[in-house]
């Protein structure tokens, strides 16, 4: 690293000084939820510390409808369901720091944070929950080979474009991978008048939830095109047109499949990534699955007193359940604060086998007498009909709950109650999906 | 824009903003015209941002000379002049077989014949205490720790910038559509108008064929050779010290992995001749060869953590394989800075020096302008600095208290100083290549529409007339709605049984 050669000749000993109990780093929904759980559960001197202009997060430029069906029991919009949660944490007093970017969480919860009113504070948290959210995988990060013009975006990108800028990207889309933001954009860039010429999906089955791909591809007679990706971009200035080739497989293009789409714009929805490169300096452990911090029922991380939730933790689906689990881990960080929590002599780790990605969290290390139920989040690799969700340990079946369908695009969630925690053979829980026939 | 100078520079890359900024020292009126918005758009934005040490080069072609003089130009000047990232981290040629161990002599002994200082064989063990991740089947290797990293986009701005404080005029988005010869000099036709100039330099890179065709001197001609790509994040787990070169064969210098003065690592360039100037597309086979190539040094390379590909073109004079810097016309002055392959970047100090010589050897002795300040300094690197650094900074100026670019961590007022520079950045990728933001692993997917408004503002034009580079690459088509109505003006036929 080369050093900037301009000294800097103010006053060093410029930054402010700050003590807290919490601070929560993201006034998303999962920072907001964890900001009010935090708050009810009595912690009173909370600051959130968002980089934004605004709370909400990316709910704000998600216009569309659909949310809030689990919590709220009715349809709302991103910024509606957002707003909900806005109100409750001003209510509340939370200090709310807006425009102010957290440079570094330190291994002992020192929070360097920056914004152009107080310049670099230092904070020193008793607790720290982390909810940065996620990013967007990138065209580079796929590794697709053509040329570098304008008019490839990330889905979010053009949604925020069209929903916070009022500017379309393009008139002629392709899109890439049909993940959730990429159906509501085929959707979108359809009402705002570009032609959307194709959703490519390299999977056999889509990404997103089915609601997606009925409300936002089938209603417009929008293609979509599984086993087929994007092979080469073209086009010097602008997006002129992309090779799009049919996979194996292995997810290799199968050669003499070729064929041309005439676009200006190529969107892509092809994986999102929770943003841990703070965690990381902080010294948090990543789970190799989800991206996203390895953590106990609490949501607390390795290490201790760092608490992660929502989309930072691992990629969700449905706001709903972010909102869940952050108050999960606002909860559990008050609860900490004030010594009401009471460590398990072994915990109980959780493992998920077979067909299953991944289960969140990786263990139960506390034991709560006011906690009736602790959900389990999974994901399925591949879709799957008519299945059981077993629930075992040491070998030994504790319960079944029969799914109808099972996707990767969506997560499945499964409550164990206390009771069933109290007489474990052994401090393990085992997780597996299995065919009714073969049940 | 001004009609008459006694020197114009045709090309806005590296070595021609380098001679600009060379003849800024004397009492001349230059001018540098560039067809692009931006300097540093052509080969200088795409190459592997090495000042080689000069122990490959041959000393019997101009490019050899060259590199080495421009080596020691960037150790001696330009280091402390221009405020732009070089680091001396030295580079070796691994060898990863015992046959390769006589290639390695050669090459101290043409280092040595060269005047490259510091060249030693180092053995294996002394080679993996150096750079752990090398191959097991590291053999030996030549070390030169004369061999620097530069940051090639901050290097062609800072010459650009510091020509113009010192009273060059560079005119962008002025292509040379043609030149005749005057009485006295030749006119210059641009896009922007014409301009009379006594003395001509063509440093159009890819295109100076077709600048020096306009003076009938087209006797050579340049072939597009298209080199790929791969650059990895920052936080990628392999840490390389200096820059690994595998052991040249006749036909190429092989597969670079290096550091960049950003931390990242990148590698690359494969060699391949194609015929549009254009075309800087990547290729499934070409980058595929790159991660193979750059396997053979460092095998713990994978396509994990890489943030983005891209292919740059060698503007490479295919008959002589050298550079042509020479007078070409005398009366009137019509000089060639052609053929500017590799070295081109380590050698542009030296070039421009050159240049110089070649522009007294036509006017006669130049006059110093004691004016001249040889020191250039850029926007404060906010993201360098530590807590305090910053928060001083801050408390000076607000807005470097306001980050748009989180990946890279890059200011408001850094992308402000950009747009405000005596070379404005008037697109996204020249606020990319001064300040970086979209440079880091999101690739501008969050700070993008903030960029694209912060430029709007600043330049006072709409947010759809903002551009990625070149004309044509505007990043925004439409406001919302637009196409709609447009369709429902031309009357088509909305569905009315619907």
């Amino acid at each position: 690293m080369t050093e900037s050669r301009q000294a800097v000749t103010g006053d060093l000993d410029a930054m402010r000084r700050e003590e807290h109990d919490l601070v929560v780093v993201g006034g998303g929904p999962a920072g907001l939820g964890a900001a009010q759980a935090a708050y009810d559960e009595g912690v009173d001197d909370i600051v959130i510390l968002e980089r934004d202009f605004e709370l909400g997060g990316i709910l704000q430029q998600c216009v569309h409808p659909g949310f809030g069906l689990e919590y709220f029991e009715e349809e709302l919009t991103g910024p509606e369901y957002a707003q909900q949660f806005i109100e409750n944490v001003a209510e509340r007093g939370v200090d709310i720091r807006l425009d102010t970017m957290v440079l570094e969480v330190t291994h002992d919860r020192t929070v360097y944070a920056v914004n152009d009113e107080d310049g670099v504070t230092e904070i020193d948290a008793e607790k720290v929950i982390l909810a940065m959210g996620c990013r967007e995988r990138t065209r580079d990060a796929l590794d697709i080979p053509g040329s570098r013009p304008a008019g490839i975006f990330t889905a979010g990108t053009a949604q925020r474009l069209i929903n916070m800028e009022g500017k379309l990207p393009g008139e002629k889309a392709v899109i890439l991978g049909s993940g959730d933001v990429g159906l509501i954009m085929a959707r979108h860039m359809h009402l705002e008048g570009a032609e959307v010429e194709a959703v490519l999906e390299i999977m056999p089955y889509t990404g997103g939830i089915t609601r997606n791909v009925v409300q936002c591809l089938e209603d417009f007679d929008i293609p979509l095109r599984t086993q087929q990706t994007i092979t080469e971009i073209h086009g010097n200035d602008r997006v002129e047109g992309v090779t799009v080739q049919e996979v194996d497989e292995d997810f290799e293009p199968i050669p003499g499949t070729e064929y041309e789409i005439e676009c200006d714009t190529v969107l892509l929805s092809v994986g999102l990534i929770p943003e841990n490169e703070l965690s990381v300096d902080a010294g948090v452990e990543l789970h190799s699955v989800t991206g996203g911090p390895i953590v106990d029922e609490t949501r607390e991380t390795n290490v201790e007193d760092i608490y992660a939730c929502g989309n930072v933790l691992h990629v969700h689906d449905v706001v709903d359940w972010v909102t869940e689990e952050s108050m999960i881990a606002g909860r559990s960080a008050a609860r900490s604060l004030q010594d009401r929590v009471e460590t398990r002599e072994e915990p109980i780790e959780i493992e998920s086998t077979g067909k299953l990605r991944y289960v969140v969290p990786d263990r139960i290390s506390t034991v709560d007498p006011d906690r009736e139920e602790i959900p389990l989040y999974m994901r399925v690799h591949a879709p799957m009909e008519d299945v059981f969700v077993t629930l075992s340990s040491g070998g030994e079946e504790l319960t079944r709950t029969f799914e109808r369908r099972a996707e990767p695009g969506e997560m499945v969630t499964l409550n164990v109650d206390s009771d069933t925690l109290a007489e474990l053979p052994e401090p393990r829980l085992e997780l597996d999906v299995v065919q009714r026939e073969e049940a | 824009m001004q009609s008459e100078t006694d020197v114009l520079v045709v090309g806005g890359g590296v070595t021609g903003t380098a001679i600009a900024r060379e003849l800024s020292r004397y009492r001349l009126d230059v001018v540098l015209v560039e067809k692009a918005p931006d300097v540093c758009t052509g080969t200088s934005k795409a190459n592997t941002a090495l000042i080689h040490a000069g122990f490959n080069a041959d000393p019997e072609k101009q490019k050899g000379r060259l590199n080495v003089r421009g080596n020691e130009l960037y150790h001696e000047r330009i280091q402390h002049e221009l405020d732009v990232p070089i680091e001396w981290r030295g580079a070796l040629v691994v060898a990863t077989d015992e046959s390769e161990r006589p290639k390695l002599e050669e090459l101290l002994e043409k280092g040595q014949r060269n005047g490259v200082d510091g060249l030693e064989i180092l053995e294996r063990e002394a080679l993996l205490e150096k750079e752990p991740h090398l191959s097991d089947d590291a053999v030996a290797a030549l070390w030169a720790p004369t061999a620097g990293i530069v940051n090639p986009f901050e290097l062609t701005v800072g010459f650009a910038n510091n020509a113009v404080e010192n009273g060059a005029t560079i005119e962008l988005e002025a292509e040379v559509t043609d030149i005749t010869e005057t009485d006295d000099g030749f006119t210059v036709e641009t896009a922007k108008g014409d301009i009379d100039a006594e003395i001509v330099i063509n440093a159009a890179g890819l295109y100076s064929d077709e600048v020096s065709a306009m003076v009938g001197i087209d006797d050579f001609e340049i072939t597009p050779r298209r080199g790929e790509y791969y650059l990895y994040d920052k936080q990628i787990d392999i840490d390389l010290d200096t820059t690994i070169f595998p052991v040249p064969t006749e036909v190429t210098k092989g597969i670079v992995v290096t550091p960049t003065d950003e931390g990242n690592l990148l590698i690359g360039p494969n060699a391949q001749e194609i015929d549009d100037k254009r075309d800087k597309a990547t290729t499934r086979q070409g980058l595929d060869k790159v991660l193979e190539g750059a396997k053979k040094t460092v095998p713990e390379l994978t396509k994990q953590d890489v943030i983005k590909e891209f292919a740059g073109l060698r503007p490479a004079i295919k008959e002589t394989g050298d550079f042509r810097i020479q007078i070409e016309t005398e009366d009137p002055g019509f000089i060639n800075a052609a053929g500017i392959q590799s070295p081109g970047l380590a050698s542009a100090p030296a070039t421009a020096e050159l240049v110089v010589d070649l522009v007294e050897e036509l006017r006669g002795d130049l006059e110093e302008d004691p004016a001249f300040d040889p020191d250039y300094s850029g926007p404060p690197k906010v993201r360098h600095m530590s807590h305090e650094e910053r928060a001083a900074l801050i408390e000076e100026d607000p807005r470097y208290g306001q980050i748009i670019c989180r990946c890279e961590t890059v200011t408001e007022g850094e992308i402000r100083d950009a747009i405000n520079q005596p070379v404005p950045a008037q697109t996204v990728n020249a606020i990319k290549r001064r300040v970086r933001p979209g440079a880091g692993r999101c690739q501008g997917g969050f700070c993008g529409p903030r960029v694209i408004e912060i430029l709007s503002e600043e330049l006072d034009i709409p947010m759809t007339e903002v551009k990625l580079e070149e004309e044509g690459s505007e990043l925004l088509t439409d406001e919302v709605k637009q196409p709609l109505l447009e369709k429902s003006r031309e009357g088509s036929e909305v569905n009315a049984d619907d």
